[in-house]
């Protein structure tokens, strides 16, 4: 499909005044003179061997271009999954806890708000206001420069945690804060709307008017009966959401120049580097599969029914 | 009834109001702006907003309010334009794929599941990336990465619709596929599409400003929305208000498509408003 678009990555990598015989040598020596179904075959049979090619820009292994990437981009997820769930999942609960009051109005206003708002400019709005006018939040990075910290994992939080590096790991958390709301906007309305209309249908069901009649709060009602059975479309949203994550990151990565794989593949579309960006497709769509698999797993443990089936 | 509704409901008839307005600074947005979009004055340059610039200037001293006024104009028409694209090719692809089945619906939705693998930025990026940046390619790469949605949704609607009496009957009094498809099958699945299309408005506007903040999208000196957050985002440490306006109207826009799609949506489907 990718070569299926206008444009010659041999023309790229020769410039614009390299001469014909450059340009067929180029296209010889990475192979892009064979049919394509000969480039497709050869270029699979390396890549379960783990071997992606080279950058056409900067002649690395694609492999070990991103994989030093990708902790920046997996700590950004999790910071923003965390913010998702954290904000949306208690907003969804009290919408659905008063229907039609006006904070479920207002909640669901906020959530669409934040389905409309474009990510890069709440991240430019949340810079000039956390780290420009109140100075409380750094504007870009994932750790400040006087800062040092040995890595381990290269998720910055995770390895202050673990090295007991306190200061650290809370310039990193300083640091993860706004892009991960950034980056956590669009699935916080998303979750908030789901769990609302999850709830709703979850209240509605004769074994919370049983627990009513029991004599139980409202909270527990709404908390233990409720929200343990409406939780499960909500799980499959996070999964799903994922890729609304990757696609946020890309944007948020560039404005808060976070050093992540989002920002590596917009760079490398515009260079058109074939090889790292077959890759980051590849590794996208692998790690989408993977959360998902991990989401099929999580319903055993939230729902017993399939558990025993 | 379904117009009732859709009335009844508050956050749909503050939408369709927004929309409405912004069609009309779209429509009349050379009359309204007070200045040319492209009018520079060096001297006047990153002013706060006063009374002759009302969402200040920028960094070449133009007027921000008559570039926001200019740039409804370009983003109503992209999301218009790439959501009819989308629409018409998927409505196409997901009829056909449902009402032939076998062969030609794996084709045409494999194809589609592999579309909807890549996150939708990376497509519409490569695809932009590849053919050029600029309003017309941003508009196609916007269309394209929204065409699986509306043939799924085009699909769904098919397989239902193709059991019912009324297509069995036309069927059996010879109609030709063709026939069936455009005349029983294809007016019964408009109602979902129109709300995928309304709600799509809304992330094709979005999808497009994304572009154009990366530099992908409308050239300058275009008074496109994310082109001006991205000329205005260098200065956001010291002239905040430049960014302030553009994104806002993007927001705004966004929003009102949003409110009349869930409007819409609830309308068309009463069991879901009776719920809540």
């Amino acid at each position: 499909m990718i070569h299926l678009i206008p444009g010659d990555p041999a023309t790229v990598y020769v410039g614009e005044h390299g001469g014909a015989d450059a340009i067929a040598r180029v296209r010889h020596e990475f192979g892009l003179d064979k049919p394509l179904p000969v480039q497709y075959g050869i270029y699979l049979w390396n890549a379960v061997r783990g071997n992606f090619g080279e950058s056409l820009d900067s002649h690395r292994r694609v492999l070990d271009e991103f994989v030093p990437r990708f902790p920046a981009t997996i700590e950004l997820t999790l910071g923003a999954i965390t913010v998702a769930l954290c904000l949306g999942v208690p907003i969804g609960i009290m919408s659905a806890a008063k229907p039609n009051s006006i904070f479920d109005r207002l909640g669901m206003l906020v959530a669409l708000a934040g389905v409309s708002v474009p990510v890069f400019w709440l991240g430019l709005m949340l810079i000039y206001i956390f780290s420009v006018y109140v100075h409380a939040l750094p504007t870009a990075g994932q750790l400040g420069v006087n800062v040092s910290l040995t890595p381990l994992t290269h998720i910055d939080v995770l390895d202050g945690v673990l090295t007991a590096n306190w200061p650290a790991a809370g310039d990193a958390l300083r640091h993860l804060l706004l892009p991960s709301v950034t980056v956590g906007s669009i699935p916080t309305a998303i979750i908030a709307r789901m769990t609302r209309a999850s709830m709703l249908d979850a209240l509605h069901q004769d074994y919370i008017r049983t627990a009513r009649a029991k004599g139980l709060t409202g909270l527990v009602v709404v908390v233990h009966h409720g929200l343990r059975n409406a939780l499960l479309p909500v799980v499959t949203v996070v999964g799903l959401q994922f890729g609304s994550f990757l696609t946020g990151a890309i944007l948020t990565e560039t404005i808060f120049s976070w050093p992540g794989v989002g920002r590596f593949m917009y760079d490398s579309i515009l260079f058109r580097d074939y090889p790292v960006i077959l890759a980051g497709i590849l590794l996208f769509s692998l790690m989408f599969v993977l959360v998902n698999l991990v989401v099929d797993v999580l319903y055993a443990f939230l729902d017993p029914r399939i558990r025993f089936a | 009834m379904a117009a009732r509704r859709f009335w009844a409901n508050a956050n749909a008839r503050a939408g369709l109001t927004m929309i409405v307005f912004f069609g009309l600074v779209a429509i009349f947005a050379t009359h309204i702006a007070p200045q040319g979009p492209d009018d520079e004055n060096l001297l006047d340059r990153l002013k706060p907003p006063t009374a002759q610039h009302w969402f200040g200037t920028d960094n070449l001293g133009r007027d921000v309010f008559s570039r926001v006024i200019l740039g409804t104009r370009i983003s109503m028409t992209v999301g218009f334009v790439a959501v009819a694209g989308a629409l018409s090719t998927g409505a196409l692809l997901g009829i056909t794929a449902g009402y032939a089945g076998g062969r030609i619906d794996n084709v045409i939705m494999r194809t589609m599941d592999v579309m909807l693998a890549f996150p939708s930025i990376i497509l519409a990026i490569g695809i932009v990336a590849l053919r050029g940046p600029g309003l017309n390619n941003t508009i196609l790469a916007v269309s394209i990465v929204n065409i699986p949605s509306f043939a799924r949704v085009a699909r769904a609607s098919t397989l239902a619709i193709k059991e019912f009496e009324y297509v069995t009957a036309a069927r059996a009094l010879g109609a030709r596929p063709w026939w069936v498809l455009l005349r029983s099958i294809a007016p019964n699945a408009a109602a979902p599409l129109v709300v995928q299309g309304s709600l799509g408005i809304g992330g094709a506007i979005l999808e497009a400003a994304g572009l154009g903040f990366l530099g992908l999208g409308a050239q300058p000196p275009t008074p496109e929305w994310g082109a001006q957050l991205a000329d205005s985002y260098r200065y956001l440490l010291t002239d905040f208000w430049a960014a302030l306006a553009p994104g806002l109207a993007i927001a705004l826009v966004v929003l009102s498509f949003n409110l009349a799609g869930d409007g819409l949506h609830d309308a068309l489907d009463p069991r879901l408003s009776t719920r809540s």
